[in-house]
């Protein structure tokens, strides 16, 4: 029995990527071993994603695919065909996590926290009341070096306190102590 | 089983993505490990961001829906080799019967890491400090290989043949790994002892199943199973230590015993995450501790009645 794989290089290859479709048929997808994390932000021009490891250690280039959690610095784009990926631009301007994060002060640098609204609107996804542990567990993969994280846990609380879909108004949920 | 000669007539593809498991088995047979399998890709990418390696040709396990697969049996779950650790830590029946596993696969890196990387991925990667193998140690776990020959089942405790060796043959893939139910009664305890309490690689870990007889007090060691992990080149049971504690009371086993035995099975090393002596004196205080939860569970079910 032979292989029935092609001896020819690229694969026929597409997805969409907030809302955008991508194809490898037009250009817009290069070598399928490129890191998502390239695709994002020197090819697609969507540069929210941030590198910071290259190792899947820090979370900084988190990003969702088919709505769930990964670091797009591991993820070779060969294997997104038929995929949805929504990186930080694809998010809804009225994702109650965006103005809960404003409202808790939870940015500093800003590096990490493309990364930890999204880990955190996956957390959401998965548990729309999560208590603190959960909180923790589920940002445990992003790291912040500025805040001590106390902000960020009040604000993705305080967004799920709030019904955190987007379209709804956030309320104030009591937050943590300083 | 002998070797196919992989005499590759044709370049292998950059990246090949089979649909199919025939498909992909077809590939293995024509270039072998000219074609690095890949799924989860959580370890193997680190390597080519740091560009220690060439990016190599990629046979790419990622859309093979029939290996990412969770199979309850009435003795025991079988899981196909590309399921995700996040599937196996929410899956009902693993949660229930097979604790150790699930708690592994939710101390595999972050929740990132837990939706893309594999249990096969884990088992064929071939770190002594990856997270799951210990756990799959201790159950007692089986692996079944395929090839275009056949496929074959094998024991996990015999797989690992020396440092990122194992018996996998060029031509084979990983397909399954199939876990039994312990038996009534078997107590189980994981730990994993790294830099932080969360995603550090481990310096030492442990997984343990111990069966007893007798009530509580004079409880004996009726069948223990060990899983080590960082604590040799590959990830390690214990058979020594397993028959050292074999119909000795729960109470009379003590620390010399333990480190005794231990001295047979383990061959720690001092690299960048610990030192030997740090781990072979963390490898006897968690047997001791595995024992002691053993006690305080037979105690506890005495009690309840």
């Amino acid at each position: 029995m032979r292989a029935q794989a092609p001896a020819a290089p690229g694969p026929a290859l597409s997805f969409t990527l907030n809302g955008r479709n991508l194809s490898s048929a037009d250009g817009s997808i290069g070598a399928p071993t490129m890191r998502l994390l390239d695709l994002l932000r020197l090819h697609a021009g969507q540069t929210g994603t941030k590198e910071g490891c290259g190792e899947g250690e820090c979370g900084a280039c988190a990003v969702l695919v088919d709505g769930e959690l990964v670091n797009s610095c591991l993820v070779p784009v060969g294997q997104l065909h038929g995929c949805n990926v929504t990186s930080i631009e694809g998010l809804p301007r009225d994702d109650p996590l965006l103005s809960a994060f404003a409202r808790a002060g939870a940015a500093q640098c800003g590096i990490c926290t493309p990364g930890m609204v999204l880990a955190a609107r996956a957390l959401l996804e998965r548990s729309a009341q999560p208590s603190l542990d959960e909180v923790r567990e589920g940002l445990a993969g992003n790291l912040c070096r500025c805040t001590g994280y106390a902000r960020i846990y009040t604000a993705v609380l305080d967004a799920a306190a709030a019904g955190a879909s987007p379209g709804t108004q956030a309320g104030g949920a009591p937050g943590l102590p300083e | 089983m002998s070797t196919p000669a992989a005499h590759a007539s044709r370049p292998p593809p950059a990246w090949y993505r089979p649909g199919t498991l025939a498909d992909a088995l077809a590939a293995r047979a024509e270039w072998g490990r000219d074609l690095v399998a890949m799924a989860g890709c959580t370890d193997l990418m680190v390597g080519w961001n740091a560009g220690a390696r060439r990016v190599p040709s990629v046979l790419d396990l990622s859309a093979l829906a029939e290996l990412r697969t969770i199979e309850p049996g009435p003795d025991a779950v079988t899981i196909g080799a590309t399921m995700s650790c996040a599937g196996i830590a929410a899956h009902p029946v693993i949660a229930a019967r097979l604790p150790m596993l699930a708690a592994s696969a939710r101390q595999t890196g972050s929740v990132a890491i837990q939706n893309r990387a594999t249990l096969g991925g884990n088992i064929m990667n071939a770190s002594p400090a990856a997270d799951n193998p210990p756990v799959l140690l201790a159950y007692g776990a089986r692996l079944t290989l395929a090839s275009v020959r056949g496929a074959r089942t094998i024991g996990y405790d015999a797989f690992h043949a020396g440092y990122k060796r194992t018996l996998a043959e060029a031509d084979e893939l990983l397909v399954s790994i199939t876990i039994p139910f312990p038996p009534p009664g078997a107590i189980g305890y994981y730990r994993k002892v790294g830099t932080r309490r969360a995603q550090a690689i481990s310096k030492i870990a442990l997984a343990a199943l111990v069966e007893t007889s007798g009530a509580a007090d004079g409880a004996v060691v009726r069948g223990a199973r060990f899983g080590f992990a960082s604590a040799g080149p590959v990830p390690l049971p214990a058979p020594a230590l397993s028959r050292a504690l074999h119909g000795m009371p729960l109470a009379s086993i003590d620390a010399g015993r333990v480190a005794q035995a231990l001295a047979a099975d383990l061959s720690p090393m001092d690299d960048i995450r610990s030192t030997a002596a740090y781990r072979r004196s963390v490898a006897v205080n968690l047997v001791l501790a595995a024992l002691q939860s053993a006690r305080r569970e037979v105690a506890q079910a005495a009690y309840t009645g």
